[in-house]
């Protein structure tokens, strides 16, 4: 069975190699607030998304240390992200990784609550969230059509979380 | 409300590969300065307000119109550069800007490249040894996937649908929500520009789109109903893995 190494997983919000990007909606009819300087790839230590950038030529053997993490097997690992503020408030993604390095559990571990506004998008948004990240993920997709992630904090913080997982 | 552009770049030459992303990025920044529908000051704005002509526009912003019109007259009118009223080419210019933004990596020497923008994707090479797969969610059961498109060429995925953000398409003949009880329509096509645009309109079109489809060429589709059936046209099941 093919086991990619987590670098290689790609969820919806979160690319692998060089960062996500984060850009103020173009299908948005909604008007909402200005963008805080729509985001580059940024949020990460280059030095921990770095590697997976280099993915090889398909036709050559696999690049030195391609297929290594969890190779090693290990425990169950969980691996925080770093906590992004948001118009909203804070957002701490925690990921679960298998020994087999794939995603059992993403969970929202700090998620804004200041306002009624956004407890209400909190509550409905982030268990759709924590339940994507896993089921993307599972499903061993490179990318997911259809599935609009809208949380900037969210996906932020659990690229943080997968560049030190995968790091 | 933000949209998460995704990179997934597989290439050999590592600094060129990231000098691409940021040139990619870039473009993506101008691309939401002159069409952003809610920044009061992008071009497309002040366009729509007669504030400022086509002519002194950013000729992206012309090219982005022509676009819309000629999706207007492949779909009957189906596909609008109109919501509610006002200049809105959005049913176009995210997968315009995937498109080419997936273009300067390819050009950059990217062996593959899957670029997402909000759910709409790009595909182009591929990763080593494998083809891109790239689920399409379910619009009625959130998180899971209703089908699976592979592709080792030039592929893009667009999806129109109620789920993530509410109805965000609306009929352009009547002004309501579209009727004919599709719950997300899945377009395939070489280009992000055509499959977003194809997506948008069919739709708005409703059960009409399964012709329409059917009949466009190099154009496959996927369409989940609001009753939980679905249907592809014939040439679908190429691009879906068993």
């Amino acid at each position: 069975l093919n086991k990619h190494p987590i670098r290689h997983v790609l969820l919806a919000t979160a690319a692998t190699v060089s960062g996500v990007v984060l850009l103020l909606s173009l299908k948005s009819n909604a008007p909402l607030a200005p963008p805080e300087g729509a985001v580059g790839a940024p949020q990460s230590p280059p030095s921990a998304s770095a590697p997976t950038a280099g993915a090889p030529d398909p036709a050559a053997p696999p690049a030195e240390g391609d297929e290594a993490p969890e190779a090693q097997g290990g425990a169950e690992r969980t691996v925080k992200g770093e906590t992004v503020q948001t118009n909203y408030g804070p957002v701490q993604v925690e990921i679960t990784i298998s020994s087999y390095g794939r995603i059992t559990k993403a969970s929202a571990v700090q998620a804004p609550s200041s306002s009624p506004r956004s407890k209400e998008i909190t509550s409905t948004a982030v268990p759709q969230l924590n339940r994507q990240a896993v089921e993307a993920q599972n499903a061993e997709v490179d990318a997911v059509s259809g599935a609009t992630f809208t949380s900037q904090g969210y996906a932020n913080s659990l690229q943080s979380a997968l560049d030190q997982a995968g790091g | 409300m933000g949209t998460v552009f995704s990179f997934d770049i597989r290439a050999t030459d590592v600094p060129r590969a990231r000098t691409a992303v940021e040139e990619a990025v870039g473009w993506l920044h101008r691309v939401d300065e002159l069409f952003s529908t809610y920044r009061p000051q992008s071009q497309l704005r002040r366009l729509a307000r007669g504030e400022v002509s086509e002519a002194d526009c950013d000729p992206l912003v012309s090219e982005v119109l022509r676009l819309c019109e000629d999706a207007e007259a492949h779909s009957d009118g189906w596909f609008s550069q109109r919501y509610a009223g006002d200049l809105d080419p959005t049913g176009l210019v995210k997968g315009w800007a995937v498109e080419r933004a997936s273009q300067l990596l390819r050009a950059a020497g990217a062996v593959g490249a899957c670029v997402n923008g909000g759910g709409d994707v790009q595909l182009c090479g591929h990763p080593e040894g494998r083809p891109w797969r790239a689920g399409i969610s379910d619009p009625l059961r959130p998180g899971r996937l209703a089908a699976v498109v592979e592709s080792a060429a030039e592929l893009a995925v667009a999806t129109s649908g109620t789920a993530e953000r509410g109805c965000h398409v609306l009929d352009p003949h009547t002004g309501a929500p579209p009727k004919g009880g599709l719950a997300s329509i899945t377009v395939l096509a070489q280009g992000l520009t055509a499959a977003d645009a194809w997506a948008t309109a069919a739709f708005a079109m409703g059960a009409d789109a399964r012709d329409w489809l059917e009949a466009l060429p190099e154009v496959e589709a996927f369409a989940v109903t609001a009753d939980g059936a679905t249907w592809h046209t014939d040439g679908f099941p190429q691009f879906s893995p068993a």
